[in-house]
C-alpha cells in the first residue's frame, strides 16, 4: 500500500515557498536544453510529462482522448537545488522562453537549513533599501560669488593620501636662508605617504575570485596607472597574489592583506628580497563588514594547484581562517606588534593599516591607532560589504552602517586635531544602488579619506547577477555563473580577463567624471573635499541629526 | 564679492584715503558694511605704540562691564580715542565707539612678549564673549599699533558719521573693506579684516572649503582660532598658523593655501619639505576664488590668489606708498601719480610682497621664485 506522504507529497515544498518562480513558457521553447544546461543550481531540468488532450472533430460532440508523452522544463523544490534567480538560463535562451520570477511571498529561510546547517551565501546584505549614503545629496551649490566651476575645463586634482601622516608642528622642517629643508641626521622618523585615487578595488582574494577576474582587476587597475595616470590600487585580500606579480614593478599597485590564516605570506616573505618594487600598503584584516566575527574560507573546491603554490598549502582541503589572530592576546597588543612587524619587513617603506568591520566600538581601536605611531590609516568595513562566503545571519544582522560610523571617528579625530593625521577608508554597501561616485564623494564629505568598493566592480565589471533580492548569491560553492568567483574551468572560461580590465578602467574613468560633476559645483577642485559636511544634506531628519549635517525637503 | 582697499606707506595717512578707494569701486558692495584696520598709528595715538589698543563697540551697560573687568585684570588706561560722530541718514548710531589704550597689568611688565601677546588675546576673547549673548560688548581687536572700526552701513557715509575726514586718527597702513554680505545675517565680527596677534588680512571671494579648514585650526589648541561668523576669517588665522606657529617665512603662506600640483613641486629646490607641507597641511589648502590681502606683525604686506580667482586684484603705487586693492579703479583713486604700467596683478602662482614702509615690492612665484618690481 503506498503510505500517504507518497501520495499527497506533503512534506515537500512547493515552488511558492522559493524564492524566485521559474517562468517558461512552452509555445516558445525549442527545447534545445541551453537553459538546464547553464543552471548552476540544476534548479530546472528537462523532465518528461504524459498529457491527456480531448479533441472533437466532428460538427457534433465525439471526444476523442489522446495521450502525448512531452518533453517540459521543470523547476524543481529541492531546497538544496533552489533557483537563485540568477537568470544564467535567460541569457542563454534563444527565444525569450524562460526567466526566473521573483516571489515576494517566499518562505526560503524557513527551509533553508537542512542537516541543521544555517544558511550560507556570498553577496552583500539582502536589504533592497536604499542606503543610508543614497538619503544623502550636495545642497552647498556655488551661487553666490563663486560661480561654479567646469567639470570638464578646470583642472582638477581627486588624489588623497594613505600613510600616517605627521602634526604639522611634528615635521623635521627648518629654515635656512629663507627656504624651508627637511632636517637630516636624527630627526623625526618621517612615515611612508602614499598618493592615491581616493576610491580603491577592497579585498578580494586570488581564491575567492575566479584567476580570469582577479586577472582582468589586475590588468585594469595597472592600465589605469600605467596609461591614464590615475593611481587607482586594489587589495589583495587574504592569500598573497601570484608570484610573477609579486616580483613585478606592478607590485606597487597592490595593498597586501595579512589575515588571522596568514596564507600566502610564506611566500611573500621570501620574495621580499627579490622584488622589483615596494607594494602600495599592508592591509591587517582583523574584520570584514559582511560577516563580523568570523574568518575567511575558502572552501576545498576552491583549492586548486595555483591557490594551493600562492597559499602555501596542500591542494583540495578547506582553508578557514581563525576569526581572530590567534597568535595575539588583544586587538591592542595585536594591532601594535603586527603593524610593528610588517613596517620593518618593508624596512618602514610602506604604510601598514588594520582593516575593521564596522562596529560602535571603532573610536576604540581608532584611538589605539593614534597612539601608535607606525599605524599609517583605519579602514572600516561596513554592514553591506560583500563578501565570497558567510552565514545568512552575519550578512542580515550583524554590524554597523558605515556612514555613522565613519562620521563619529572623523569627529573624534578632528575633537583631538588629528583628522589628518590618520587616514578613514571607509567601505561597504558603497554604490549599492548604482550611485558609486555619489555615495563615495558623501563619504569624503563625511570625514573618509579614502573609499574601498568590491561589490560594486563585481557588478559592473563583470556582470555579477547578485542583489539585495537575494539573487543569485552562491559565490560560496564556486559555481558562479559569471565566472566571477570559481575555481572552476569550465565556468571561469566564461568570463574573459580582457574584458573585465575594459571594464574596470571604463568605470574608474566614468567615476572621475563623476566626481568632477559633483565637486564642481560645489567649488571644489584642488583639494579632496575630506570633512566638507556643510555640502551634504539628508532627506531624512533623523539621518541628518545623526550625521551632524543639514536636513532639506 | 567684497571690495578692498589697502596702504602702505613710509608716512601717516588718513583713512579716508582707502574709504575713498572703496567708493570708486561701489558697484562692488552693498553697503552691508565696513571695517577698517589702522596699524602703526600716527595723530594722536602715536605716543602709544608700545601700549595695546582695544578697539570696539559697547552699550551703556557693557562699557560698565567691560571698564570693571579690565580694571579687575589690571589693565589701566591710558588714552583713549573716542570718535566725533555725525548723525548720517541710514547710519544706526550705538552707544560707544572706542579705541582705549591700556597700560599692561604690573605683573606683566617685565613678561617677554608672547606672554603679552596670549594675556591679549585671551582678554580679548573674555570680552567678546562676555558681551556676545545680549550684544552689549563687541571687541574687534586689542593690541599694540593697532585700531580696528567697523559698522554697518555704506563706507563712505561710515567714514562721515565717524567723523574720519577730521579726526586725528592716522596710520601707515590702512585697510579697509567695503562688504557684500555673503553670510546669512549681518554681523560685526562677520566685516573684514580680521585680526589676530599681529596679522591681518582681508579677502573677498568665497571660501568653499571653509568646514574642514575651520575644524583643523579649532582643533590646533590654541583659544585664539576660534570665532569664524565670516568663511574668510581663516586666511588670517592659516597666516598666523604657517607665520607664527610653525615659524615658515612668510612666502610659504602661498604654498600653503595653494600648493603646487605633484610635478611643479619637484622643480623647486625645496621640494622635499614642500613635500612634505602638502600633505601635512593639506586641510589648509583654500578652493576659492580668493584674494587675500594681508600685513603681518613687522608691517610687510601681501596680496595672493588662489587660482580660481579669474579677476585678480592689482598691485601698485611708488616708493613709499603703495595700494593693494580689490579693482584697478580704486588704486587710482588712491595712488593716481603711480606709474600704471608697472601696476601688478597676480597671477595663479603669485603672491606680491611689499616691504615696510612701502620701500620696496617683490613677487614671489612659486615656480620661479623672487621677482622685485620697485625698490
Amino acid at each position: 500500500m503506498e503510505s500517504a506522504v507518497r501520495l499527497d507529497h506533503n512534506h515537500e515544498l512547493t515552488v511558492k515557498d522559493l524564492p524566485y518562480i521559474v517562468l517558461w513558457r512552452e509555445d516558445r521553447c525549442k527545447r534545445c536544453g541551453r537553459c538546464t544546461a547553464v543552471c548552476p543550481m540544476y534548479a530546472i531540468e528537462p523532465s518528461v510529462v504524459t498529457r491527456r488532450e480531448v479533441s472533437s472533430e466532428e460538427a457534433s460532440p465525439t471526444p476523442k482522448v489522446t495521450r502525448k508523452t512531452v518533453i517540459v522544463v521543470r523547476q524543481t523544490t529541492d531546497i538544496e537545488r533552489y533557483c537563485t534567480g540568477c537568470g544564467a538560463c535567460t541569457l542563454v535562451c534563444p527565444n525569450d522562453a524562460i526567466e526566473p520570477v521573483f516571489n515576494p511571498q517566499h518562505k526560503f529561510l524557513f527551509h533553508k537549513n537542512p542537516g541543521g546547517h544555517p544558511y550560507r551565501r556570498g553577496g552583500r546584505r539582502n536589504d533592497p533599501r536604499e542606503s543610508t549614503l543614497d538619503h544623502l545629496k550636495f545642497t552647498r551649490i556655488s551661487m553666490l560669488t563663486d560661480p561654479a566651476l567646469d567639470a570638464g575645463r578646470h583642472e582638477f586634482r581627486i588624489r588623497t593620501y594613505l600613510g600616517r601622516i605627521l602634526s604639522p608642528e611634528e615635521m623635521p622642517l627648518r629654515v635656512k636662508d629663507g627656504k624651508l629643508e627637511v632636517m637630516t641626521g636624527n630627526s623625526r622618523f618621517v612615515p611612508p605617504v602614499r598618493e592615491i585615487y581616493p576610491v580603491m578595488i577592497g579585498s578580494m582574494s586570488v581564491g575567492a575570485l575566479s584567476p580570469t577576474m582577479w586577472e582582468g582587476l589586475a590588468m585594469g587597475i595597472t592600465y589605469l596607472n600605467e596609461v591614464d595616470r590615475m593611481p587607482v590600487v586594489m587589495a589583495s585580500g587574504e592569500g598573497g597574489i601570484p608570484p610573477r606579480l609579486l616580483k613585478s614593478r606592478f607590485i606597487k599597485y597592490f595593498i597586501l592583506q595579512i589575515a588571522s590564516g596568514y596564507f600566502g605570506w610564506d611566500e611573500i616573505i621570501r620574495a621580499i628580497p627579490d622584488m622589483a618594487d615596494d607594494p602600495c600598503a599592508i592591509e591587517i584584516k582583523y574584520g570584514q563588514g559582511a560577516k563580523p566575527g568570523d574568518g575567511g574560507l575558502l572552501m576545498a573546491e576552491k583549492v586548486t594547484k595555483l591557490i594551493s603554490e600562492i597559499r602555501g598549502v596542500p591542494q583540495g582541503v578547506d582553508l578557514p581562517s581563525p576569526p581572530t589572530h590567534q597568535t595575539k592576546y588583544s586587538i591592542e597588543e595585536s594591532v601594535a606588534k603586527m603593524i610593528q612587524a610588517m613596517s620593518m619587513a618593508f624596512g618602514f617603506r610602506v604604510p601598514v593599516f588594520p582593516k575593521i568591520s564596522g562596529t560602535r566600538t571603532a573610536r576604540a581601536v581608532l584611538n589605539n591607532l593614534l597612539r601608535n605611531p607606525y599605524a599609517g590609516g583605519l579602514s572600516i568595513d561596513g554592514e553591506e560589504g560583500g563578501t565570497g562566503a558567510a552565514y545568512n545571519v552575519s550578512l542580515d544582522k550583524m554590524g554597523h552602517p558605515i556612514a555613522s560610523n565613519i562620521r563619529d571617528c572623523y569627529l573624534d579625530l578632528c575633537r583631538q586635531g588629528r583628522q589628518n593625521e590618520l587616514p578613514l577608508i571607509a567601505a561597504g554597501g558603497v554604490g549599492k544602488k548604482g550611485g558609486l561616485a555619489a555615495n563615495a564623494a558623501a563619504l569624503i564629505m563625511l570625514g573618509a579619506s579614502a573609499v574601498s568598493v568590491g561589490k560594486y566592480m563585481m557588478q559592473a565589471a563583470a556582470g555579477c547577477f547578485g542583489d539585495e533580492m537575494n539573487r543569485c548569491n552562491v559565490c560560496n560553492i564556486g559555481k558562479c555563473p559569471r565566472g566571477i568567483t570559481t575555481q572552476d574551468p569550465k565556468l571561469y572560461r566564461r568570463l574573459d580577463p580582457e574584458k573585465v580590465a575594459e571594464r574596470v578602467v571604463e568605470v574608474f574613468r566614468s567615476l572621475d567624471v563623476e566626481l568632477r560633476k559633483i565637486f564642481a559645483p560645489l567649488g571644489r577642485s584642488t583639494e579632496l573635499p575630506i570633512g566638507m559636511s556643510d555640502a551634504l544634506c539628508a532627506d531624512d531628519a533623523d539621518i541628518a541629526e545623526r550625521l551632524q549635517i543639514g536636513y532639506v525637503c | 564679492m567684497c571690495r578692498l582697499a589697502a596702504i602702505t606707506s613710509n608716512e601717516y595717512l588718513n583713512p579716508m584715503e582707502c574709504i575713498g578707494a572703496l567708493e570708486t569701486m561701489h558697484e562692488g558692495h552693498d553697503g552691508s558694511g565696513m571695517g577698517l584696520v589702522l596699524k602703526n598709528l600716527g595723530g594722536e595715538l602715536a605716543e602709544f605704540s608700545d601700549y595695546p589698543v582695544l578697539s570696539g563697540i559697547c552699550s551703556k551697560d557693557g562699557l560698565y562691564t567691560l571698564e570693571e573687568y579690565l580694571f579687575h585684570a589690571g589693565f589701566r588706561l591710558k588714552h583713549q580715542w573716542r570718535p566725533a560722530l555725525k548723525p548720517v541718514k541710514g547710519v544706526k548710531r550705538r552707544d560707544h565707539y572706542f579705541a582705549k589704550v591700556y597700560d599692561y597689568p604690573e605683573e606683566y611688565e617685565d613678561r617677554s612678549r608672547e606672554e603679552k601677546e596670549e594675556l591679549l588675546l585671551e582678554t580679548r576673547l573674555t570680552l567678546r564673549r562676555m558681551g556676545e549673548a545680549n550684544g552689549s560688548i563687541t571687541v574687534f581687536s586689542f593690541y599694540p599699533d593697532i585700531v580696528t572700526i567697523k559698522e554697518v552701513g555704506d563706507p563712505l557715509q561710515l567714514g562721515e558719521f565717524f567723523g574720519l575726514t577730521d579726526s586725528r586718527l592716522e596710520a601707515k597702513i590702512i585697510f579697509a573693506q567695503g562688504r557684500q554680505n555673503t553670510n546669512y545675517d549681518i554681523n560685526l565680527y562677520a566685516c573684514h579684516p580680521f585680526f589676530i596677534q599681529g596679522f591681518g588680512s582681508m579677502t573677498n571671494g568665497e571660501n568653499t572649503a571653509f568646514v574642514p579648514i575651520r575644524e583643523f585650526l579649532a582643533s590646533r589648541g590654541f583659544a585664539g582660532y576660534s570665532g569664524y561668523v565670516s568663511d574668510s576669517e581663516v586666511f588670517t588665522h592659516i597666516l598666523h598658523y604657517a607665520v607664527k606657529k610653525l615659524g615658515y617665512p612668510l612666502h610659504y603662506y602661498k604654498d600653503v593655501i595653494t600648493p603646487l600640483g605633484e610635478d611643479d613641486l619637484k622643480r623647486r629646490e625645496d621640494s622635499e619639505a614642500l613635500s612634505l607641507m602638502r600633505v601635512a597641511l593639506r586641510p589648509l589648502c583654500i578652493d576659492g576664488p580668493n584674494v587675500i590681502i594681508g600685513f603681518t606683525p613687522d608691517g610687510s604686506c601681501f596680496m595672493v590668489h588662489d587660482a580660481k580667482k579669474l579677476r585678480p586684484g592689482v598691485v601698485g603705487g611708488v616708493r613709499g606708498r603703495v595700494g593693494l586693492v580689490s579693482e584697478e579703479c580704486g588704486l587710482e583713486s588712491m595712488i593716481p601719480e603711480r606709474e600704471s604700467a608697472k601696476d601688478i596683478f597676480p597671477m595663479k602662482y603669485d603672491m606680491v610682497i611689499v616691504s615696510p614702509g612701502a620701500q620696496e615690492v617683490r613677487v614671489w612665484n612659486q615656480l620661479y621664485g623672487w621677482t622685485t618690481i620697485m625698490n
